[in-house]
Formats: structure tokens, sequence, C-alpha cells
């Protein structure tokens, strides 16, 4: 008997799955490409299906890489004409595809440059060349400073507002063992995680200095300011009251999680991973302004845009599918299911949103945050990671290594701007 | 067919012997020579991996030469050539000597030698990286504070990074080495040992006069073979240094590191290949003059 009916079952399916593929052979196929991360599939997945609801003529596919392959395969499979229809694509590498004609801007009529700049929050015009966009994002990220509560409570702390109170919650957070080495640290450190990021847009300008000039051609904080908000960063984990390490326990999200760390600074992105790790009682806040209240954070974003591959009547499903997925309702979705805040303040800054314990202080920051235009940002990081390497292990002065670190990243600048 | 018949034996055997050759000769023209063809094409010119090609000329290994950072990955390779090849095979064969005299336990003690040479060298890396971090979690200087010895910065420090990374990767290479090695001390007949007791030779010039010279062959092929590993030591660097690849100031960073890093972080294709073609040339070289030195005169 129970053959029997899984017989009528097996029968069943494989005639939906017929019918399902003869109305997808009629209609429109278009392909969508981002890279694998759990929480994003299943937000992308939900929109493909709600997006399937309002367009039943149109399907799309998604494919999904690990991280670590996703801009090789990406960058190996457009140029060869084998791609995606829509491809997600980090701000920093859009320059490269837009200049490779690899991706097309967005049609003037569907999305209005001024409709744009109004609706969604200004970082995003990085995207723009004249009244046309060439790609928009659904979600975009931001920084924020995490707190282990349990440290804090134990410490008699509350979690700090300016940069003063956080030097002395970390300090009161601090503890070494009986030979003085660190054994639980106030905050991590290391320009390796998003400290960098921390440092270019968060302190320099908090110390009244611009990291960059000219659209970030030219290379601005060998400064005053400059140098103030790297001795600044350096103070924390040099001297003889230094409240962290570099590469205590190898890495500054492995220390918090472990809950060896009191504070720690990272993006939006690492919510996830924090809510699923047992025992850990973290809360969030904005970064630390300075004592005149000035605030200043970092943001990025990956962009959705159309490949030169759509065309015809694949390139408008693709507009209809860019369309929805940089609606309000997508990045609501996008902002339950990943984490990733709205690009829109019409999401973003709904009351429910903006004053969530968890997704606030990232919503807010991102109202006085700045995206750096990077032309190798894994390079451009990794002089910042020399910068401070020059200081910690072989004793040169801030100012001498900053002088280092601004003229090997313009450099590094000029050589991508030249061509 | 009438063609192959009027054929004589020798040609009808060229013609049966580049049969068989055809696929490893075609294999070896479409997955190597046509690929390091392209590689040296690509190092004279400009490419992102989506763009155009461009040609550049020499611009590509004038940029290179004159990049500090080339010469002192250039240094850091021949460093782990110079210190892991000699080590290595003094090691591997003073294990191997050893081991080949014993009998309590051989196959046993055997294995546990060999097993690391079997373990994933991304796994292994990453077990070490843990073990030298510095206190709460580092195993070693955890022991060391337990006896109130400073700590030691073994990967966080520009002159310790570099033997700190060296050595799993010389321990897990060494099953092999003394698996040849104890294969080649086999091979040594029995009757040059006996003739030495007759004459009442002295163990230390039995072992200068007649293990190490009839050694030879299999020091050659382990200096051969361990010195081209060690040239392109690539996975244990990578994964002990994730995060901040190449170590701290570049200090462990090797060639093969650069060129992916290059190739694949910063898809600056041409400046790549032109570094793969500096490392083909180095390891040619290196090759062609440990053959001409160890080679029997």
């Amino acid at each position: 008997m129970k053959t029997v009916t899984f017989k009528a079952l097996a029968l069943g399916v494989a005639t939906s799955a017929v019918t399902l593929l003869s109305t997808a052979a009629n209609a429109v196929e278009i392909e969508y490409w981002q890279y694998f991360f759990d929480a994003r599939v299943t937000a992308m997945e939900q929109l493909i299906e709600n997006f399937r609801a309002a367009n039943p003529d149109i399907t799309v596919t998604m494919t999904h890489f690990p991280y670590a392959d996703y801009r090789t395969k990406v960058a190996a499979a457009i140029p060869a004409g084998e791609g995606p229809d829509v491809v997600q694509l980090f701000y920093g590498w859009l320059n490269d595809y837009a200049e490779a004609e690899l991706i097309q801007p967005l049609p003037a009529d569907t999305f209005p440059a001024a409709t744009i700049d109004e609706e969604f929050f200004p970082m995003v015009q990085a995207m723009k060349e004249g009244d046309q966009y060439w790609a928009l994002p659904t979600a975009v990220r931001s920084l924020a400073l995490f707190y282990n509560e349990r440290l804090m409570e134990e410490a008699g702390v509350e979690p700090p507002t300016t940069i003063e109170e956080m030097f002395a919650a970390a300090k009161a957070m601090t503890k070494r063992d009986g030979a003085g080495n660190l054994t639980q640290v106030g905050i991590t450190a290391g320009m390796t995680a998003q400290d960098h990021h921390w440092w270019r847009e968060g302190l320099i300008r908090q110390q009244g200095g611009e990291p960059y000039l000219n659209d970030y051609t030219t290379v601005n904080y060998n400064t005053e300011a400059g140098l103030a908000a790297l001795e600044l960063y350096t103070s924390m984990f040099t001297g003889e009251d230094a409240v962290t390490a570099i590469g205590f326990m190898d890495e500054p999200q492995a220390a918090f999680k472990a809950g060896r760390a009191g504070m720690h600074i990272d993006g939006s992105f690492r919510i996830g991973s924090l809510n699923k790790t047992r025992g850990l009682k973290w809360g969030v806040t904005e970064l630390p302004a300075t004592a005149d209240g000035t605030r200043s954070n970092y943001s990025s974003y990956w962009v959705n845009a159309i490949t030169t591959k759509a065309e015809g009547e694949k390139y408008d499903a693709a507009v209809k599918f860019m369309q929805y997925i940089t609606s309000d309702e997508a990045m609501q979705i996008w902002l339950d299911t990943v984490g990733e805040l709205p690009a829109k303040p019409s999401v973003g800054l709904t009351d429910a949103n903006s004053n969530d314990a968890t997704y606030g202080p990232f919503i807010r920051g991102l109202a006085y945050a700045n995206t750096t235009k990077f032309a190798d940002e894994s390079a451009q990081r990794q002089l910042m990671v020399e910068m401070v390497e020059r200081i910690t292990l072989e004793d040169m002065s801030p100012a001498d290594s900053l002088a280092i670190a601004a003229e090997a990243e313009q450099k590094i600048l000029d050589e991508y701007y030249a061509d | 067919m009438k063609l192959y018949r009027n054929l004589t034996i020798k040609q009808k055997q060229i013609v049966w012997a580049w049969g068989f050759l055809a696929i490893p000769v075609l294999f070896y023209t479409v997955i190597r020579f046509y690929p390091t063809g392209n590689a040296i094409l690509i190092s004279f010119q400009d490419w992102n991996l989506l763009g155009e090609r461009t040609w550049t000329g020499l611009e590509n290994y004038q940029k290179l030469f004159a990049d500090p950072t080339f010469w002192k990955v250039f240094k850091n390779t021949f460093v782990y050539l110079l210190i892991g090849t000699p080590v290595s095979l003094v090691i591997s064969f003073f294990v191997a000597y050893h081991l080949d005299k014993t009998r309590f336990m051989h196959g046993f003690l055997r294995m546990l030698y060999f097993l690391p040479f079997m373990t994933s060298a991304v796994a292994m890396a990453w077990v070490w990286r843990w073990f030298y971090q510095p206190v709460p979690i580092g195993l070693f200087n955890n022991f060391l504070s337990t006896f109130g010895i400073p700590q030691i910065n073994f990967l966080n420090s520009t002159t310790n990074a570099l033997p700190s990374v060296l050595a799993p990767a010389i321990w897990a290479g060494l099953g092999f080495q003394i698996i040849i090695f104890m294969a080649g001390l086999r091979a040594i007949p029995q009757s040059y040992y006996e003739a030495a007791r007759i004459d009442g030779v002295s163990p230390w010039t039995v072992l200068w006069e007649i293990t190490i010279p009839l050694l030879k062959p299999t020091i050659v092929f382990i200096v051969v073979f361990s010195s081209i590993g060690f040239l392109r030591i690539f996975d244990h660097v990578f994964n002990m240094t994730t995060g901040n690849p190449g170590g701290p100031l570049n200090s462990t960073k090797p060639l093969v590191l650069m060129i992916y890093e290059t190739a694949f972080s910063s898809f600056d294709m041409g400046y790549a290949a032109a570094q793969t073609v500096v490392l083909f040339l180095v390891l040619l070289v290196v090759s062609l003059m440990q053959l001409l030195i160890l080679r029997d005169r």
C-alpha cells in the first residue's frame, strides 16, 4: 500500500515538474549571480519568489559561488559571455566593469538620477555618472561599536559615547596576568579587520581632516589631523597602559566572540555570526564621538548591475527585476533576513528600524557615513597594516610611518587612475 | 592500411611509439606548454582580466626590478630554500639512518614519521598558527608563561616569523624524505659493510666513505625535489598569515604568494605573469645548477 502512495506522489511531482518546465520555456529566463552567504541566499530566494508572483512570465535563476572564488569567477565568466544578466558586485569593482563595458547603465527613464539622489542615502551617488546610475544596492553596511555586556557590568562601566569614555571603559576591562601579559583586552585592534575603515573615514574626519581629495584620487592624510588620528589609534596598543594588543587571540572578532574583549568595532554583517555565538551577551552602540560631538562613519555596499549580456526581452526583464530588488519591500526583507541596512532612508529611518537596539546604531551611522573609493582595497588596507607594524615592530615614529604610507598609497592611486 | 604494411619494422615501432606518446604529448601541449607560452606573452601586457589586453613591452619587468617588495620577497624565497633544504636533508638523513638500524616497532615509527606528509597542509598550518599565538591561547607561549619565561613573538615579529612558518613546512615534508633515504640505504649492498667490518674500520669512516657516497643519487633527488618545494612554498605561508598575507612587513612572503596576490587580489595579470616568468627562470637555474654540481663525475 505504501509503495502505491509513493508512486502516486512521485507521479504527481513529475507531472507538476513538467508543467513547471513548460511554463518556464515560454517565459523569459534571466540569471542572477551573487556570492554564497547563507542569509543572503535565503533572502534572495524570497525576493525571487515574490518577484515571480508579481511577474509570472519571468523566471530568475540564482547562481552563487563561495566568496573566495566569486570575484575571479565573475571576472572570467562575464567577458566570455557565460555570465549572468544581473550581477552583484562590490562597489569598489564597478569602475573596472564599467570601463571594460561588461555592465550597462540603468535606463534613465526607469531609474531617473534625480529621484535616486533624493530617495537613497547619499553615499550611493558614488555609482552615478552624469545623469545615469551604473548600479544600485539593495542594502548597505556601516560600522558600530560592539560591546560585551557581561564584561561591562563586571568592570562597572557603561557603553561609551565619546572616544574618551571608550578609552576609560577599555582600561577598566583590560586584564593582565602576573607577568603582565594581556589575558583580556578592553577593545580589539587590528588594521586587518575593519579598523582601517574606522581610521580613514572615522578618526581622521573626527580630527578635522579629510582623508582624500579630488574624488579619492589624492591622498590627504599626511596632515596634522591624520597624525593625530594615527597617534590616537596606536595609543590603544602601545605604551605601559595599553588596553589591547594587535593579534590578540589571532583575530579581533575571535577575541570578542570568545568573551575576551570588552569592545570591538565591526560592520553590520557581523551581527548574524554574533547571534549564533552561545553564551555571549553583547550590545552595540554608535562609533564613539569626539568631545564636541563630531561623528563619522564608513559605509560600503554590494550593488546590483545589469550586464551587457542582457539584451532584448531579457534586458526588459532584468530592468524589472532591478526595480524590484531596489524597492522598499525588498530592502525590508533584506534587513530582516540578512541584517544588512536598507539603502533608502524611507525604509531605514522608520521609527521601528532606527530605534532597533541592534540595527539602530548602524542605521543612525549611515547619516554621517562616507564611502571610500578604493582602487585596490586589499593593497590599500595592507599599507595601513604596515603603517602600524613599522611603529610597533620597528619603533618608527608615527609621523614617519604615516608619510611612507601616504606616499605608497598615492602611488597605487596614480597607477590606477593613469589609464 | 597499405601504407602501414609497407613500413619496415623499425618504422612501425616508431609509429606505435608515437601513437602511445600522442596522449601525453597532447596533454602537455594543451595543459602545460600553451598556458606557459601564454603567461610569457601576458607578462609583456597590461591586463586586469576584464578589459582588453594592451601591449606594454618591458614595463612589467621594469616595475618588478624597481619594486622593493619584490626584492624582499625574492630574498625570503631564497631564505626558505637555503634554510629549508639543508635542515630537512640533515634531519631526514639522521632519522632514516637510525630508523634503518632500529628493529623495535620499526613499522610504527616509520608510520609516525610519514603521517605529517599525508596530513592536509592547510589544517596543519592553522593548528601551528594557533600553537604560535601569545597567551591566553597559544600552546607554546602558555607553556613558557607557566615557567615564568617571557613571551616569544613567533608570528608577529619581523625576525621570528619566517623560521616559525618554515618549521612546520620542514616537518611536513620530512616523512617523504625519510622514506626515500631508507630505500636508498637498503639499496647499498651489505658486502661493502662486511668488507669494512673485516678491515676493522670505524663506524664514522663507514658512514663517510661508504654510506654517503653510495647515497649520492638519493641525495641528488631529495635536494632537487625539496629545493623546488621550498622555492614554491605557498600553502603554509598563506594559511599561517591570512589576514595579513606574507606576515608583518612582508617578512614571510615568498614569491608564489606575491604572484597570487598580484593576480587574484590586485588583478594585475601582466605584472603577476612577469613575476611568474622570473620564478620559472629561478627554478630552472637552481635545478640545473644542482644537477651540475651533484652529478657523478
